[in-house]
């Protein structure tokens, strides 16, 4: 999923600035950590894409007599309370988890940096009207909000509530986003570098989409891969309160708060998921990095 | 080509109502260099910018006045039909070359952009015109250079990059907002000679802002003195240095350093630029005017441009340009300068 992501934000700008795009990807592949992560994820992002063929269980069908057992050499990851595979529920749970993480995340990215570029591109009463809004929606605890969309727009059609899931995530998650970029907007707008612009003849979008929002890319990417593992934890936290993902379905928070509740007799419970879901954050902390630096080049010793 | 009529420009403040220019009219014809001087906030860049109507709107806001450029007004064209003069027609240099190329693109993106917008240059035919731009202000392998982000480029250099990206589509008029201040001298004058070389070639206009009188002197054809967002004076360049007929003018050549005078204290003009915001009542230069002893106001209206030969033109100031100007009207033009030569 990840690179279905990281893709169309790239063929999005492919078009307009390909050779920042060009210099960026040569730079990241000079970057081991980055690389690193980037790998990490993707292996991930596949073994979640493919695995209904992988698995080597089905993840909801339970085996009560067997019941939790370490792991061996049929169950890798050992077995649950209810004597479910593992490996498999993990397996599954990566797709959950890294939908939810990625599209939420991209959902928020969308919103916010049109509401914080628009906002701080215009200015004035428009910037005050728009950043008074988000305001406002901050006032409301943002977990009160989520659960108050899930439950009006809930239906029984669970694919349907897989993405209620993601947008209203991302319609939470998009408030601080729109603050950053707006503050970078501001500064920005104000370098004479726009003002030449305009006196090239570039028209408002061409300034926004060519010269504005590649100059406030690194902020906002990091601050994406931040807001990833968030959005994963918020998802965890929505299940375990009913309004996320049912069981038997699975989630990486899901297992990992039924890991933590079985802890002490059956460790492993906890240590895969967890295992896996800090490689994921680590990976996404690494590439968000490398991104960074890989964007701006001013960064580039070479 | 470019004929500016009574233009107004205002910023409202909280402070109050800013005349940053307050009726200006003047023209520049192809192929001329037109010299604008004057002290900080004198309203010389502004009058400028409010030509391609680059005023941050709010606070300011063009109130008056016409800009015709080949029929086109461009203080009141629509904006679609604006932004295909800019770039094209009419482009601008800016003062300050370290913060007007943007840092995340290559100069190469940025020199093609303007011939993607208003010459419809494929991808190919737009390289080897920016190659050529810049080898034209001379900047060695410009081939590899196109692929250089500004940072990796010295500050003359970005310079040289910000001309050649005003001059690619070769516009009729160029405006230079003090395109040589940020500079060092050597560098400022291979910009100048650039800018010379590349106006000739082309036969561009160019209209010229700057503070330093020794560059007007070596670049403009003609020069227009603008003080508290009006012109005082303006002529050809000889006439106006050999023949300065408003006390601004000739208290402003008066303050050029001279090497012929060492160890005399510099000289300067006492007081400091009026208050804008303020209703200014006849010539407002009079508090400064060493012409005018009593340092109240000097007439009760604003002072007009009056013509003292045919391409010499004064603000008439009742206290002391009009009562010197007065006797000799009567008397032929041909005798006029010569005489004022003398009185003034």
């Amino acid at each position: 999923m990840s690179e279905l992501v990281l893709d169309r934000i790239k063929t999005e700008k492919a078009e307009k600035g390909r050779s920042l795009w060009q210099d960026a990807w040569s730079r990241l592949t000079k970057n081991k950590a980055a690389m690193l992560g980037f790998g990490i994820l993707s292996l991930f992002v596949l073994l979640a894409i493919f695995a209904p063929w992988i698995a080597p269980y089905s993840y909801e069908t339970q085996d009560l007599v067997m019941g939790p057992t370490a792991p061996s050499a049929s169950h890798w990851f050992g077995t649950d309370t209810l004597g479910r595979d593992m490996y498999t529920r993990v397996l599954y749970g990566a797709r959950i988890s890294l939908m939810v993480g990625f599209i939420a995340t991209f959902v928020s990215l969308v919103v916010g940096v049109i509401w914080g570029t628009v906002a701080g591109f215009i200015g004035g009463r428009v910037d005050s009207v728009m950043m008074r809004i988000v305001d406002i929606m901050y006032s409301i605890p943002f977990i009160l909000l989520v659960i108050l969309l899930m439950v009006m727009f809930n239906s029984s059609n669970n694919t349907v509530n897989l993405l209620l899931l993601f947008f209203s995530i991302g319609a939470v998650e998009w408030l601080t986003m729109a603050r950053i970029v707006r503050g970078q907007v501001l500064n920005i707008r104000k370098m004479e570098f726009i003002e030449a612009c305009y006196s090239m003849g570039l028209s408002n979008s061409a300034i926004i989409f060519r010269h504005l929002i590649p100059n406030v890319l690194g902020p906002i990417i990091v601050y994406a891969t931040l807001t990833v593992p968030t959005v994963m934890l918020l998802e965890a936290f929505l299940s375990f309160l009913g309004l996320g993902v049912q069981p038997p379905m699975s989630s990486w928070g899901i297992l990992i708060s039924n890991g933590v509740e079985n802890m002490e007799e059956y460790p492993w419970l906890l240590l895969f998921p967890g295992l896996t879901f800090s490689a994921t954050l680590f990976s996404l902390n690494f590439l968000g990095d490398g991104l960074r630096d890989a964007l701006d080049p001013k960064a580039s010793k070479d | 080509m470019l004929v500016v009529k009574d233009l107004r420009t205002y910023f409202y403040t909280r402070a109050g109502v800013y005349r940053a220019v307050d009726g200006v009219s003047f023209h520049v014809n192809r192929g001329e260099t037109l010299g604008i001087v004057g002290e900080s906030g004198s309203g010389k860049s502004v009058s400028q910018y409010s030509l391609l109507r680059l005023i941050p709107s709010p606070p300011g806001k063009i109130v008056s006045g016409t800009a015709m450029v080949d029929g086109v007004d461009l203080l009141n064209c629509p904006l679609s039909e604006l932004q295909k003069i800019r770039g094209k027609k009419i482009s601008m240099i800016f003062q300050d070359p370290m913060t007007c190329l943007n840092p995340y693109m290559t100069i190469g993106d940025q020199l093609m952009e303007p011939l993607f917008i208003h010459d419809n240059m494929g991808k190919e035919d737009a390289r080897k015109k920016a190659i050529i731009a810049l080898e034209e202000v001379g900047i060695q392998s410009a081939e590899t250079r196109l692929k250089s982000y500004p940072h990796e480029l010295s500050g003359g250099m970005r310079h040289r990059v910000m001309i050649a990206m005003a001059l690619i589509t070769e516009p009729e008029l160029l405006i230079a907002d003090e395109p040589t201040t940020a500079l060092d001298v050597t560098v400022q004058a291979q910009i100048l000679d650039l800018i010379k070389a590349l106006q000739k070639k082309k036969n561009t206009a160019v209209i010229f802002i700057t503070h330093d009188l020794g560059v007007i002197a070596g670049v403009a054809d003609r020069v227009m003195v603008m003080y508290a967002g009006n012109v005082v004076e303006t002529a050809p360049t000889a006439k106006l240095f050999a023949n300065p007929s408003h006390p601004y003018t000739r208290a402003l050549l008066g303050s050029i350093p001279s090497m012929h005078e060492r160890g005399q204290r510099l000289r300067t003009i006492h007081g400091m630029p009026p208050d804008l915001s303020k209703e200014i009542v006849g010539c407002a230069f009079a508090p400064r005017c060493p012409d005018n002893k009593e340092k109240g106001s000097c007439g009760t209206t604003k002072p007009e441009l009056v013509a003292i030969n045919s391409d010499h033109y004064v603000a008439n100031c009742v206290g002391c340009v009009a009562n010197k100007l007065q006797p000799l009207k009567n008397k032929g033009e041909s005798n006029f300068s010569k005489i004022s030569e003398v009185t003034l």
